[in-house]
Parts: structure tokens; sequence; C-alpha cells
């Protein structure tokens, strides 16, 4: 039974986007803390610490998303935490980012020049010291464009929380397709609030990375 | 009169590459010991391995009574009393002037704001760059940025100073303005050790001149050495004005 | 009424393996299947995005702004919307296709444009010196493009372009919502025979890790292989005893992935 696309479908579709909102920032916020302290480990000199961390990254970026949130998913309700959509896909991607950003972090903090660090030391500061007050500030400029770039990522993943019911605003557009029946308006539609959202992170994160390569040339 | 940095018999390997064969020598209390020779013959080595930026296979390194060559060594302790300064200066550029010198005595000396602040003018004055205190180190020239970081290792207050060939990256109309500097250090007694390629100079200011040639002391002396060289590799090396 | 630990501990889910072990053959296929429609949908993806990095550099303003809105519209969203859009669309104006081809073809386009993005960084870091020393050698424009601008390139964007094939066959997985057959559908089918949800899906990713390491050695072999220069540089240097200068690769995969 197929009807027209009303306003009311468009409303729909447009409050979905604040649920992909919610759960991008959930998964980019707590990500990034967990990311941050993979970093950390990734980067300590202690090798079992740095070896866990790299196993952990390894893992996490060899599996797709889409297995990663079916078996929190899962996990959690074969050992009796029956959790919302949200929170289960939000635990997901917060795993996967802060794989991802702690392995970009941890780039970011080895490409600055090991003089820093030597100055640092002589100066007597401690390793903790010479990462917190002179290596961490200067990766920070060059973690920014590559870090903006993983939140369109993150943006982009929270489409596949649909899969486990929940609904932004890809699972809004499938509810709507599968009583109207017109995938091109519908997901097309629902591409262009994706771009909206996404695209000018995109454009932030290109002029950033190309006011540092200025430097660089 | 005692000896601030020793080095006895100390032997270090890059790879397959000896670089350091057998160097000895004694950095006494105030002196200024200037090493000179060809690039390769071990000098900045033998310079960073004192201050623990290498680690030596064999042979002993002492300063201020502190084994360097111990592999348990507290090398904070041994930073506090050795300043070093770079070749390529290494100021830390998200930090100004002021910032730069004042972050280890907040850190390490564990200096409140006001004292930090005082320690960091005072020193910027020896180095005459006090007005540039709130400058960023991309704003200053290379001398001036060389010279900010001489001020941040004097502002340690350490016992023994190293310069690594610290003019060398400099223009030449800039490197007046540190050596100056240097010699001003020299004057009120600091126990300094600089790499250098500035004949000249090391003529006129140090107490002794080491020359280094393949990794090993090759002569000492003062500053007529360099006028009256013994040795065929130290004349060749004077000669080819490297 | 008080439960005690022992209770608890009788409740508690342990993971069984075992009914998963008469699906080995499945859970393979699934896994070669993956490994299929990746390797075409990055085959012709590599293609494209040369043809598309081209096209972008060209002087016909056109051509310049399509290639741009391509390039833009797939990586600002999500490949499931794009496999939805493209699948759903196609048949409602009566075009059904096979979902293994619609999966490898959405696949193709979304590798495509990211493709085209890390193949022009390469072009774009070819210096301009040797493009100007080529035309007064005489070589034609093709030659050029070939030999001058697109064989360093790729070479320099290698790595960029192995991540991007790991990426691309995790976003197989997301085929799996259009039923195409791939590893991901076969643990849906599996895990909804067996009930044992969390044991297959553990299964999966570890088959699909397994895939990973497979592919970044035989991407490491081929490497080595295809690029002799880096290979006789780097024994050289380290016969020298020094350590080899990589000259500036492009290592960092372009944020934005696939997906």
């Amino acid at each position: 039974m197929s009807g027209g696309f009303t306003a009311a479908h468009l409303l729909y579709l447009v409050q979905s986007i604040w649920w992909t909102l919610v759960l991008s920032a959930l998964a980019f916020v707590l990500g990034g803390i967990g990311g941050f302290g993979v970093m950390l480990a990734r980067i300590s000199p202690r090798r079992w610490l740095s070896r866990t961390a790299m196993v952990y990254i390894e893992a996490i970026q060899g599996i797709p998303l889409l297995i990663l949130l079916f078996i929190v998913y899962f996990g959690l309700s074969v050992y009796g935490f029956q959790v919302p959509a949200l929170v289960a896909a939000g635990m997901a991607l917060m795993v996967y980012s802060s794989a991802y950003l702690g392995d970009i972090w941890r780039g970011c903090v080895e490409a600055m020049p090991k003089p820093q660090w030597e100055a640092a030391e002589c100066l007597s500061l401690t390793r903790w010291q010479s990462l917190r007050l002179v290596i961490i500030p200067q990766a920070m400029r060059l973690a920014l464009p590559p870090t903006v770039g993983f939140l369109v990522q993150v943006i982009k993943m929270t489409s596949l929380a649909s899969v486990i019911g929940f609904i932004e605003l890809t699972r809004a557009g499938q509810i709507i397709n599968n009583s109207i029946f017109q995938p091109f308006l519908v997901f097309g539609l629902v591409g262009a609030f994706y771009f909206v959202l996404c695209y000018p992170l995109s454009r932030w994160s290109q002029s950033m990375e190309n006011k540092l390569n200025v430097g660089n040339r | 009169m005692s000896a601030i940095v020793k080095l006895g018999d100390v032997y270090k390997r890059f790879g397959s590459n000896q670089v350091l064969k057998g160097v000895s020598f004694e950095v006494m209390k105030g002196e200024m010991i200037a090493v000179i020779g060809a690039s390769g013959s071990g000098k900045s080595t033998a310079l960073r391995c004192i201050d623990r930026l290498e680690t030596i296979d064999q042979g002993e390194i002492e300063v201020c009574g502190i084994r360097v060559d111990d592999p348990n060594v507290d090398l904070h302790r041994l930073r506090r009393e050795v300043g070093i300064v770079f070749q390529s200066y290494n100021l830390f550029p998200h930090l100004t002037v002021e910032e730069n010198i004042m972050l280890a005595l907040r850190h390490v000396k564990k200096c409140s704001r006001d004292e930090a602040r005082g320690v960091a003018m005072k020193v910027l004055e020896q180095v005459g760059l006090a007005q540039k205190a709130d400058a960023y180190p991309e704003q200053l020239s290379g001398g001036q940025q060389q010279r900010v970081a001489i001020a941040r290792s004097l502002a340690m207050s350490p016992k023994v100073m190293l310069f690594d060939e610290v003019t060398s990256a400099l223009d030449p109309q800039l490197t007046g303005e540190v050596l100056r500097v240097m010699e001003d250090l020299a004057a009120d007694g600091m126990t300094m050790l600089l790499v250098t390629h500035e004949m000249a100079f090391a003529k006129r200011v140090a107490d002794r001149i080491i020359y280094m040639h393949q990794g090993k002391v090759w002569e000492v002396g003062d500053g007529s050495m360099l006028d009256a060289p013994r040795t065929p590799e130290l004349r060749a090396f004077l000669d080819n004005g490297l | 009424m008080t439960q005690t630990l022992g209770d608890i501990a009788a409740m508690t889910f342990v993971p069984d393996f075992s009914p998963l072990l008469p699906y080995w053959p499945t859970f393979l296929k699934g896994a070669w299947l993956t490994l299929k429609m990746t390797s075409v949908a990055v085959c012709f993806g590599v293609i494209v995005g040369m043809l598309v990095a081209f096209a972008k550099r060209a002087k016909v303003p056109v051509l310049s702004r399509l290639c741009i809105i391509y390039i833009e519209s797939v990586r600002n969203t999500p490949f499931l919307v794009q496999i939805f859009l493209l699948y759903f669309g196609l048949a409602s104006i009566g075009l059904r296709m096979p979902t293994f081809a619609a999966a490898t073809l959405a696949m193709t386009i979304n590798i495509g444009a990211y493709a085209a993005e890390i193949i022009r960084a390469g072009l774009e870091s070819v210096p301009r010196g040797q493009i100007e020393a080529a035309e007064c050698l005489g070589l034609s424009r093709w030659r050029i493009g070939w030999h001058v601008m697109l064989q360093p390139s790729i070479e320099k964007v290698y790595p960029a372009l192995t991540s991007q094939f790991l990426l691309m066959m995790q976003a197989s997985a997301i085929a799996s919502q259009i039923s195409a057959e791939e590893l991901t559908a076969v643990a849906n089918t599996v895990q909804s025979d067996t009930f044992r949800s969390l044991e297959t899906y553990i299964v999966v990713a570890a088959l699909y890790l397994a895939l990973s390491l497979l592919i970044k050695l035989i991407a490491w072999a081929v490497g080595e292989h295809v690029f002799k220069r880096r290979r006789v540089i780097r024994l050289a240097a380290r016969r020298a005893g020094k350590a080899p200068s990589d000259t500036a690769r492009i290592d960092t995969v372009i944020p934005g992935g696939a997906a």
C-alpha cells in the first residue's frame, strides 16, 4: 500500500536526525576518552602495555563494525543485560572509535620530532611531563584534521545502529520506505541529510590539513 | 680543583660504525674546553654521551660524581647538573620565550610562577633578550632563538653546560651574538664544553682545545696548538678550513 | 527470595562453540565470497579511481565539477544508505539485480571515490620538474601520464590503497543488509539456525581478522615484488649500515575511510 511522501514523513526523518547526533556525540566523546588511554598505552615504554594496546587496535581495526555491533548486542543479552539499542550501539561505537582514535593520535605523537623529546628530557622533565607539556600540545595541531575526519566517519557509522533497531536517520528512512516504496526519494533525502551533517566537517578537516601542509612545503 | 666531567676510555658504536675508539679527557671546574674535528670524528657523539642522549658500549663517564654509564643512573639528577644547547635550538614552538624558560623551573624545580618568572627575566637579560620575553620562537631570528636556548639551560643553574655546534646552523652574521653570550658565560666561571667549528673563537676564549680524529683524542693543547699543530692530521684539518 | 552466588553462577551464560563445528564449510564459503566481492570491487574501483583522478585534474570545468560531486557525495554519506539507494532504487524502476552484483557495484562506486582522492594525492606529489622534463623529451601526454605520473604515484600511495582494501572488506559486511551472500550474511543464517548468536559472531570476527592478516601479507608480498626500486634501495642502505630514508610515502588513510 503506497501513498505519497508527506510532510509528516519529512518531519519524522528530521526528528530522527536528533538521535543520529546523540549517538554520534556519545560515541565520539567516550571513544575519545578511551582512545586517549589507548594512545598512552601504545606509546608506553612498558612492553606488555604497548603490546596489549597494539593487539587491541589491530583486532578492532580488523573486524567490521557491524560484527562488533552484533557481538556487543548479543553479548550483552546472553549475559542477561537488557539494554536499549542506543546503549548497545553506543558501546560498540565507543570501542571502535577508541581503537581508531588511539591509533591516529599515536601516529601524531610519534610524528613529533625527536629533538623536542631530547630538549624536554635534558631539562630534567619526566617522560610524563615531557608528554603533557611539550609533545601533546604540539601533536594536537597535527591531530585535529584526522580527528575531525574521523568524526565524519562516526556520524556515518551511526547508520549501522539501524540494524539493531535503533531509530536514527537510516532506520527512519527504512520505515518510511517500507510503507510508501519510494527508495530514490526516501534514501536520496536520507543521504542528503547525512551530507549536510558531514560535508561541513569534511571541508573543515581538509582546510586544516591544507594549512598544516603549507607550512611543510 | 676537581674534574666536573671525566671520560675514561669510552667506546661507542652505531651499527657497524665504531664512532668512539677509546676517548679520554677531563673538564675541570670553570674551564672552557673546545672540541674540534672533522665530521665523523665523533665529537658530537662524545658530547651527547655525556648527557646520556646516547649510551656507551665501554668505558666510564663521570659528571659531578655521577656515573653516567651506570645503567641505573638517576637521569633527573644528571640532567639537573648538565645543561645542553643543541645545534637546532629545539625551543618549544607552542610556548613563548619566557614560558620556554619557565617550564622546567616550574615543573622540575617546583618554583612558583613568580619565582620562575624572576629567574627567567634574569637569564634573558644575561643573554640580552629581556624585551623578547613574550615573543614566540618563530618570531625570532636564529641567533636570538639560540640565545634563548642558552638562557633556558642556564636558568636551571647547571654545573656544566654542553654546546653542540650551536652556531653551525646560523647565518654568519648571527653567530657573533651567540658567541658573545658564550664568552660572557665563560668569564662568569661556567664550566663549558663546546663542540665547534669556530676556530678563532676557540683559540681566543677556550682554556684548552681538544682535536678529535676518527673517534680518538688526537691532540690536546691551548690556543697555540692551532698555530703550530704537531700532528699531520690536525695540520690537514686546519688547512682545509673544515 | 535472595539469590546465592551459586544460583547466579548457574544462570550465567557459558559460551559453547560446538554447535558451530558442522558449519565450518559454510563459514569458509562466506569468507571466500567476501574476499571475492572485495577483490572485484577494489580492482574496478581503483580503475574508476584512476580515471576520476585524472578527470578531476582535467582543464574541463564541467568534468571536474562532476568528479567533485561524485567524490564528495560518496564520502559524506554512509555506505548502508548508498547500497539501499542502489539496490532498492534500481528495483523500484524495474532493474532487479542479483544481490551479489548490486553489492559489488555499490562497493565499486564507493571505493572509486576514495581511490580517486588517494591517487590524486599521489599525482599531485609528482614534482612539476619531472613532468616538464618529460615534456621536453617529447613524450606524449598519455606516456607522461603513465610513466612519469601514475607509476611513481601508485608506489607512493600503495600503503593507503592497501588500507582502503581492508576498510572495504569490512564495509562488505554491510552488504548483508540487502541479503548479499558474504560472511556476515552467513553469520546471520548460522546464528538463527543454532541460537548461538554470540559464538557465531565471535567466530566470524576471527575469520575477518584472519582475512585481514592474509590480505596484509599478500599486499606486502606484491609490493615487494612489484616495487623493485624500494627493495633495491632498502637493501643497499642496510648494507651500508644506514637506516633507509623513506622518501615521503603517503601512508595515512585519507580520513573518511569507507562506509
